[in-house]
This record gives C-alpha cells, sequence and structure tokens, in this order.
C-alpha cells in the first residue's frame, strides 16, 4: 500500500505526512511538484506549508504543478487524495472540492491544539473513526476560514460531506464551524487541521489523527 | 505595446479582513469619514501587438481560471489607453 506525498516548493508538512503513513503502515512515496506521473501509489497527501509562498492565493499556483494534473485525475478516477490545511487550499482551487480558503476572521494566525467532531466517517480516510467521535489535534492557519454560498453549504450539509466540524470557539471564522469536507464519492477529503502531527504520543497532543491515515489503508485494500 | 488592467475583488458577500483592519486603522490616523473599506488585487499585463476581442477574451479565461477565484472573487478586465 503505496501513499505518496506531494512535495511543492514551500511544503512543511510533507515529511511528518509521510512519516504518519509509516506509523500507519503504509509505505510512503515521495511525490514531487514537477514530477508527471504518480509512480502507481494507491492514495495521495497534499500536504501542509505554504506552497509557492501562497503568492497569488493560497494553493492557487501549486493547482497548476505538473503533478497535479495527475493528482485530479487520479482523483476523479477514485484514488483517496487527502489535503491538509494548505493541501485543503489546493483542493478547493482545483475545484475537487467545493468552496474556499479565507484568511481567518480574527486576522491572527492561530496555533493551538484543537477539538474536532467527525461527522462522516463513511470517507477513504475516516473509514477508521465513529461518527461523533470527538479528538484533538493541531491546528495552524492564517487562512482557514471556510467559506462557500449557503446553496453550497447545504447542499453539504444535506449529503454529509462534512467531514469534521470544529467544537467549541471557532477557531477561524468557518462558516459552519467546518473544518473538513469531501467530495461526493468521499475519496476526496480536505481538513484544516494536521492529523499527521498527532500520531505519536512522543510528539503530538494525542494520538488521535493515526486513523485518517489507517482508514485509507484499510479503504485501498478492501476496494 | 498595449496595458490590460484585471481589477479583482471579493464578492461583496465575503469577509474581507484585511479590508475592515484597514478600515479600523484610518480613523486611529486622522483619515475620518471613510465608512468601510475592501482590499483587492489590480493585475497589469502588458500585451504585445493590437489588444483584439480575441486577446480579450483570452485575458478573460486567464482572469477566471488563475488571476481570480470565482468562488470568492469578481474581476473586470479593461484596457488602460497610452
Amino acid at each position: 500500500m503505496r501513499v505518496g506525498v506531494v512535495t511543492f516548493p514551500g511544503s512543511l508538512d510533507d515529511v511528518d505526512a509521510r512519516r504518519a503513513v509509516a506509523v500507519a503502515g503504509g509505505e510512503p512515496m515521495r511525490l514531487w511538484h514537477a514530477d508527471e506521473d504518480l509512480r502507481y501509489v494507491d492514495a495521495v497527501v497534499l500536504p501542509g506549508g505554504f506552497s509557492y509562498g501562497d503568492y497569488l492565493r493560497a494553493g492557487a499556483i501549486a493547482r497548476f504543478a505538473p503533478v497535479m494534473s495527475s493528482v485530479v485525475q487520479a482523483a476523479r478516477g477514485g484514488t483517496p487524495v487527502l489535503g491538509i490545511c494548505n493541501g485543503f487550499q489546493v483542493l478547493c482551487e482545483s475545484h475537487l472540492l467545493p468552496g474556499a480558503l479565507i484568511r481567518n476572521d480574527h486576522r491572527k494566525f492561530v496555533c493551538r491544539d484543537q477539538e474536532l467532531v467527525i461527522e462522516n466517517s463513511t470517507t477513504a480516510w475516516t473509514g477508521g473513526y465513529a461518527a461523533g467521535q470527538h479528538l484533538v489535534v493541531p491546528l495552524k492557519n492564517g487562512e482557514g476560514g471556510y467559506v462557500a454560498d449557503d446553496v453550497t453549504l447545504d447542499r453539504l450539509e444535506g449529503e454529509g460531506r462534512v467531514v469534521a466540524r470544529y467544537v467549541g470557539q471557532n477557531p477561524n471564522g468557518s462558516y459552519r464551524s467546518i473544518a473538513g469536507v469531501s467530495n461526493e464519492r468521499g475519496n476526496v477529503v480536505g481538513l484544516m487541521p494536521h492529523p499527521e502531527h498527532a500520531v505519536e504520543e512522543l510528539t503530538g497532543p494525542t494520538t488521535d489523527g493515526l486513523a485518517f491515515f489507517t482508514s485509507v489503508l484499510r479503504a485501498t485494500v478492501d476496494a | 505595446m498595449a496595458r490590460v488592467v484585471v481589477d479583482v475583488m471579493l464578492k461583496p458577500e465575503i469577509l474581507d479582513p484585511q479590508g475592515k483592519a484597514v478600515a479600523q486603522a484610518l480613523p486611529r490616523l486622522g483619515f475620518d469619514g471613510i465608512t468601510a473599506v475592501r482590499q483587492g488585487k489590480r493585475f497589469e499585463l502588458e500585451v504585445d501587438g493590437e489588444v483584439t476581442e480575441e486577446r480579450l477574451a483570452q485575458i478573460r479565461g486567464a482572469a477566471e481560471t488563475l488571476l481570480s477565484n470565482p468562488v470568492i472573487e469578481d474581476f473586470t478586465v479593461r484596457v488602460e489607453e497610452a
């Protein structure tokens, strides 16, 4: 089970994402933004960071990196893709997920351990959780406010595509406290908080994030 | 050579925290009477040769694809006279 982690110029969390894949029992593969192909990986993680310096808009330039044509194509074909933080921004810019992420409403960078509730445990990345399960994982973003028009938000809620929501105080002004969403098929998930930083007791606040990575291993074995 | 200007603004219903920060700073500096600020982006595109309708359509395509995110932003395209 090979999980590719894309490194863009300015990616920060690619090493932690690869480590999380390994801790979960998968085989992490490095993918470079200039690669044309995905080296036969079974799933893809777009990590956090500041790809291309967040120039223009966060994720806007990464979305046109050579590797992204293959990622978009694979995602449409059903390959599991997880975008974390900047990766979530890239997925929105790629139109693989609806909505967009804008600057936090309070204008400050937020960095803290964040409580979340998993609302959809049927996606490729959340099958290892129970719906309604609470977790605590790190959150760190400057542009983490999830926005979309009301029609889109209603549709996401109606179709169960709100994957995770913030619990307690809304950390960044995301509409309806949305922390993560999925595409219709449930193979593409975008998440603002960082499960890859919560997979080992030594360095994470919890190990609550690990199930994102074990879930996808199970999902691709079953598929 | 001609110049085409693309202005990109957040849609009115999208919160603009940067504009809000600027709006709050203005009265502190004594610039009164400004009730709201929205911050946008301006792109100046230098175009080779004449700006034809075809070229403008191409630039609109670029504005829609890369320069703006239509989910949260609107844009206008205009030719700047030399």
